[in-house]
């Protein structure tokens, strides 16, 4: 109910805006049209369809590579292979970092200090480099990609729930919980869980921008599956055949707007769920609604201020 | 100093793990990558060579427990093993060749970052409303979409390659690196703008984000009301009583923001082929100099963990509910 409350005020609130709605469509587009790939494509985005490093034409909408293949299908075709890996991941650190914080939410105790230690640890190593030393071990591919951000993603999400959830257990509603005599797990699942979920929406937001970047990363060292088009992919050939030197610009700008368009539409939507659950975020902006002329800096109760 | 204390034994912690995870990373993935390895260089490789690499991956005859205790000894004394792409030569003695210019380019460029990202926020919060309070945040979100790595690959084709306004590449002009003068020094700061351009451009957002709702957060505090009430000058009440509470949440996520800028910075600097460990950490992947990856992800993970000491160490000095031994 709860969830469903957050969820449906979140809608009537953030529709109005025009950040959301902008954050919105360019989504759309780009999923939509790596969604139809398949259909829309022009060219198959693995073979040689045009000369090398051609500028943009009616042919060649986005240009051609320095192999010869097609920028506009190899952009189609890399957004699928992208997105759905970093979706899946999103999921799964999100689940992970759920599970942990839940456990320790629910065990509390040594359970608890445990998990929060490895969370710590995990959260303190730089995760580039340890996501390079498991990608070169382990074969490459879209399993392996997934694995590997999974392991390395979810800490600061366990952290986060955990920290809500610890919050939230200090609530009278809990305490009544708890003097009704309901069970433990109950109580985490019924009571904690749904109550969280603006939080869990707004960190699997970035979950996704997470995981299509560091793909995008890896992806560009050269860790990647060499035979998948993804966005990461192209931006790893156009650097290794001097697309930058032979101003190719076409090659790199097409997948890395790609990434930036996606991360920044998903952001736009995230920084807008983020002020719903930040009143003081809205502050002003009901202030003004209220006809309150602001003259200060500080926020202090208004009608006072001003009467 | 018990807040110290048990901040270092954590980061003690945290490099054992570190350096655990390094030993039974090739033993324990499935596939087993270390016969791959030494079959790879079998042929390339004398024997003495050749066992000193099954050594180092644990293809003798010894138990777990003993090569591990052997590992823990070889690092102790900083010997990280042999890289495979120039045979003999220690990977240490390659990292730190580029050790230097990461160092330059990171603290330069967080430094940066952070303080204009703190000033922005502040200035941001201070003007509520204002043109600025309402360009910044989105523009400073979109740019915080861009992979490091791919501003700097436009940033370099724009500044580097069309306008020519910076060297393409390198960290000094000279074969070797410059003398301690001003020319020299000038020489290598020039060189250094257009990376550490790109990794501030990429992490302002954060910073300024962060600061202006921890400074909207502390001015609808009560004692800002009466330091505003009681006559204080604007700019005191900005600076000795806004400001300096609302840097603290900044500074909490200096230490955690260190470890990410680094991994961006070792992209960036592959870009503009700055002679850093981004540089060394290429090499590895495209020779699949696996004790090369190795090493790095260790030295770069210790001395993370280094500067998120020294970040915690200066966190106890803004904060005085730290000092008094109190959680902060």
């Amino acid at each position: 109910m709860a969830l469903y409350d957050t969820l449906a005020s979140a809608r009537r609130k953030a529709f109005g805006s025009i950040p959301v709605t902008v954050g919105a469509v360019i989504l759309l587009i780009l999923v939509g049209s790596s969604a139809l790939a398949q259909w829309i494509a022009p060219y198959n985005p693995k073979r040689a369809t045009g000369g090398i490093n051609e500028f943009p034409s009616l042919k060649h909408l986005f240009g051609t590579t320095g192999q010869g293949q097609d920028v506009l299908s190899q952009f189609l075709y890399g957004g699928q292979n992208t997105l759905w890996i970093a979706f899946t991941i999103a999921v799964l650190t999100t689940l992970l970092a759920l599970i942990v914080a839940l456990t320790a939410a629910y065990f509390r105790g040594w359970v608890d200090d445990v998990l929060t230690l490895v969370t710590n640890v995990f959260l303190v190593i730089p995760s580039l480099p340890l996501i390079v030393v498991l990608a070169a071990f382990l074969p490459p591919g879209p399993l392996t990609m997934i694995a590997v951000l999974t392991i390395t993603g979810w800490a600061f999400g366990a952290r986060l729930f955990r920290s809500q959830a610890l919050s939230l257990r200090e609530r009278e509603f809990i305490a009544a919980a708890e003097d009704v005599g309901e069970r433990r797990w109950r109580i985490v699942a019924i009571e904690l869980l749904p109550n969280m979920g603006s939080v869990v929406a707004a960190y699997f937001v970035n979950q996704v921008i997470f995981a299509i970047t560091a793909q995008a990363s890896l992806e560009f060292l050269g860790l990647g599956d060499g035979g998948q088009v993804t966005w990461g992919s192209m931006l790893f050939w156009a650097q290794n055949t001097s697309a930058l030197i032979r101003g190719a610009w076409w090659t790199f700008v097409v997948p890395g707007m790609a990434i930036a368009l996606t991360a920044f539409s998903l952001a736009l939507i995230n920084n807008a769920v983020d002020e719903l659950g930040n009143p003081r975020l809205r502050a002003d902006r009901l202030l003004r609604r209220a006809g309150v002329r602001k003259s200060s800096a500080s926020l202090m109760t208004p009608v006072k201020r001003n009467a | 100093m018990l807040y110290i204390a048990k901040r270092l034994a954590f980061y003690l912690l945290a490099a054992f793990v570190a350096i655990t995870v390094n030993f039974f990373l090739p033993r324990l993935t499935p596939g087993d990558p270390a016969s791959t390895i030494v079959a790879t260089y079998s042929t390339t490789l004398n024997e003495a060579s050749l066992n000193a690499l099954k050594a180092a991956y644990g293809l003798t005859n010894e138990p777990l427990w003993s090569q591990y205790v052997t590992y823990l000894g070889n690092i102790l004394h900083g010997d990280f093993g042999r890289s495979l792409s120039n045979f003999p030569a220690p990977v240490t003695a390659i990292i730190s060749a580029g050790f230097g210019w990461s160092i330059l380019l990171g603290l330069t460029s967080v430094l940066l970052s952070f303080v204009l990202g703190s000033a922005l926020g502040a200035l941001a919060a201070w003007r509520r409303g204002g043109l600025f309070d309402k360009l910044a945040p989105p523009v400073l979100l979109f740019l915080g979409s861009f992979p490091y790595f791919f501003l700097a690959l436009l940033l370099f084709y724009l500044f580097c390659f069309k306008l020519q306004w910076f060297p393409m590449g390198n960290a000094y002009s000279s074969v070797n690196p410059p003398p301690f003068t001003l020319n020299g020094i000038g020489d290598v700061l020039f060189h250094l703008i257009a990376p550490a351009f790109t990794i501030v451009l990429v992490s302002l957002g954060p910073w300024t984000l962060n600061m202006r709702n921890a400074m909207i957060g502390v001015l609808s505090e009560d004692y800002l009301t009466l330091a505003e009430a009681k006559g204080l000058k604007p700019r005191r009440v900005l600076f000795s009583h806004a400001v300096r509470t609302a840097l603290l949440p900044n500074v909490t996520a200096l230490g955690a923001a260190i470890g990410g800028v680094f991994s961006g910075q070792l992209l960036t600097e592959i870009v503009f082929t700055y002679p850093g460990l981004g540089y060394s950490l290429m090499r590895a992947v495209s020779s699949v100099d696996y004790p090369l990856m190795q090493a790095l992800f260790l030295i770069i993970t210790l001395s993370v963990l280094v500067a998120n000491f020294v970040v915690d160490t200066v966190y106890v000095l803004l904060d005085p509910r730290v000092r008094t031994g109190q959680e902060a």
